[in-house]
């Protein structure tokens, strides 16, 4: 298993790809958690006050992005991960070195899983160092979260990417390609989501209580339970923490073994 | 006598659609076995079955007398090579090798096998055909299998990278290993197997050895002038229903032993003969006369 899953490692690391969706969804953090509100601060028009951008708060920063746009990135990396397989028709070549598909979709699993703990670790230290460099700037004391909000950040983050990721890989292998898993989730994710929660929800009570059960919401639920600024896109604390982390928890291993199980019975042609 | 591969009533069905169709072939260790047909005959569904990517509807399989319970003594090549194009060869090869469970020493052997240490280094997207064919082998090689299964290994080759990968595929049987190829390509098989299965709409018309299914058929080419006493000597040597004319070129449905005989009565009679020359029965014909019977 453990040259399995450096197998799958090389892969990635080797992908400029995987980075370019780092380096994209740490830029997009850092932009609207702390470039845009410190203008806007500058101004005297900012909407967001200057205790967010402050290392007290900087988990919630870090997390703010993660219920769709950072979160979109995460199922494009799980798409990449498992579809890339089928766009290359690389799944033979595996598989006639290793047969066994448990083990060689274990380790992809454990590749999203160190991809996205790698992706939230980079973003909680963007965010760490945007804060100092904002209470340097404001001449504020820097103070930073207890230990355990960090871990507990830490932790809610890396679920919420895992979550995602483990959709795309779902995604993809049911749709056996890439293009069309990354388009169909990103509407899901970027679309159909808000058109619920803005629209539906509101109109239709059985929409709202169905809410309660999605994964989007439930992922904003918990980063609005880690500090996330309700003013951030799919942000809601519409269910309480425990609720949230149950619910995406169940749909992180529910995705996950969707595609195990498609992956194992299907043929490989 | 032990056998590599063993294929007993295997079928595959797509639907109602037999793509394999109660195959039953034995592939003896060490052999090279020529698995030919046209293209959806079916040979490449029953590799992926013998190497578990396809599920079979019916049937059974053995590699080496037991039911496959993992691949660690195979080597396959399915439908060309597939390669992480943004990768190196080497690093291809490495990420395969984690996958076997090789050691990652194994991979510089298996390059320098198929001659392309100087190219590892170059991202796999701008290989060549032949290098990427090239590479496909070093990764077949990567666990020392004692069966490979190659699935066209030639395809898409020029006629020296083809005539490179017979000869690289005969060394390999010489060592001991055994092979299993398809090929659509009737001389191939011809040049590199020992035995040979038939397929036809997924059904197994023949299995033999190449030699005895060569060894039926056969004509004695004549060229000789005047055309017309040619013609008439011969038809009343062998019989009018044996001789096939055009122009000066005669071929004689007779053995091989009557040349002489045939040589002596065209001179007699005063023809020139310019060539007398046996030719073998081609597999390609056999294998139309296999299948046109089928049909």
């Amino acid at each position: 298993m453990t040259t399995a899953i450096r197998a799958e490692l090389t892969k990635q690391g080797h992908r400029s790809a995987s980075w370019l969706l780092l380096g994209i969804g740490t830029l997009l953090t850092v932009t609207f958690g702390y470039l845009v509100p410190y203008v806007g601060l500058s101004d005297g028009s900012a909407a967001r006050g200057l205790d967010a951008m402050l290392p007290g708060n900087f988990v919630g920063a870090a997390v703010g992005g993660l219920p769709v746009f950072v979160g979109a990135l995460a199922l494009i990396f799980g798409v990449l991960v498992a579809g890339s397989e089928y766009g290359y028709e690389t799944w033979k070549a595996v598989l006639v070195q290793d047969p066994s598909r448990v083990r060689v979709y274990t380790a992809k699993l454990a590749t999203i899983a160190a991809g996205t703990l790698t992706g939230v670790l980079v973003l909680f230290t963007a965010t760490a160092l945007c804060s100092v460099g904002v209470a340097s700037l404001e001449d504020q004391a820097i103070v930073w979260p207890s230990a355990v909000d960090i871990a507990t950040g830490l932790g809610g983050a890396w679920l919420m990417a895992t979550m995602w990721a483990a959709l795309g890989v779902a995604l993809a292998i049911v749709l056996r390609s890439v293009a069309l898993p990354i388009g169909l989730g990103l509407v899901w994710m970027l679309a159909v989501q808000n058109l619920l929660a803005a629209i539906a929800a509101p109109l239709v009570p059985a929409i709202a209580d169905l809410q309660k059960y999605l994964p989007g919401p439930n992922a904003g639920a918990l980063a609005a339970s880690l500090g996330a600024s309700p003013q951030a896109p799919g942000v809601d604390a519409i269910v309480g923490a425990g609720h949230a982390t149950i619910a995406v928890a169940a749909y992180l291993v529910a995705f996950c073994g969707i595609g195990g199980w498609l992956l194992h019975r299907r043929d490989i042609t | 006598m032990s056998f590599a591969v063993e294929t007993t009533k295997l079928t595959k069905r797509y639907g109602s659609t037999p793509a394999v169709d109660q195959l039953s072939i034995t592939v003896r260790e060490g052999e090279v076995y020529g698995f030919l047909g046209p293209n959806g005959a079916g040979k490449t569904t029953t590799l992926r079955m013998l190497l578990g990517l396809i599920r079979p509807t019916s049937g059974s399989l053995t590699l080496f007398g037991e039911r496959p319970r993992g691949l660690a003594r195979v080597g396959a090549l399915i439908e060309g090579p597939t390669f992480y194009p943004y990768l190196s060869g080497r690093t291809n090869l490495r990420v395969l090798a984690d996958h076997a469970g090789v050691s990652r020493r194994r991979v510089d052997e298996v390059l320098e096998l198929v001659d392309l240490t100087d190219r590892a280094a170059e991202v796999f997207r701008t290989y060549s055909l032949g290098m990427k064919q090239r590479l496909g082998l070093a990764a077949v090689l990567l666990k020392d299998p004692d069966l490979l299964i190659l699935d066209e290994p030639t395809n898409g080759l020029d006629p020296a990278g083809m005539a490179d990968m017979r000869q690289t595929i005969r060394r390999l049987a010489e060592d001991g290993r055994t092979v299993l190829l398809s090929s659509h390509l009737l001389a191939e098989v011809e040049q590199i197997c020992d035995r040979v299965g038939v397929l036809h709409k997924g059904k197994l018309l023949i299995e033999t050895t190449v030699a005895e299914l060569t060894s039926g058929g056969g004509s004695l080419r004549v060229t000789a002038t005047p055309a017309d006493t040619a013609y008439t000597v011969l038809t009343a040597v062998v019989g009018a229903d044996h001789v096939h004319a055009d122009n000066e070129v005669f071929e004689l449905d007779v053995p091989a032993t009557e040349a002489a005989r045939i040589n002596a009565e065209l001179v007699a009679a005063g023809v020139s003969v310019s060539e007398l020359r046996w030719l073998q029965p081609a597999l390609e014909d056999m294998f139309l006369q296999l299948t046109g019977v089928e049909s």
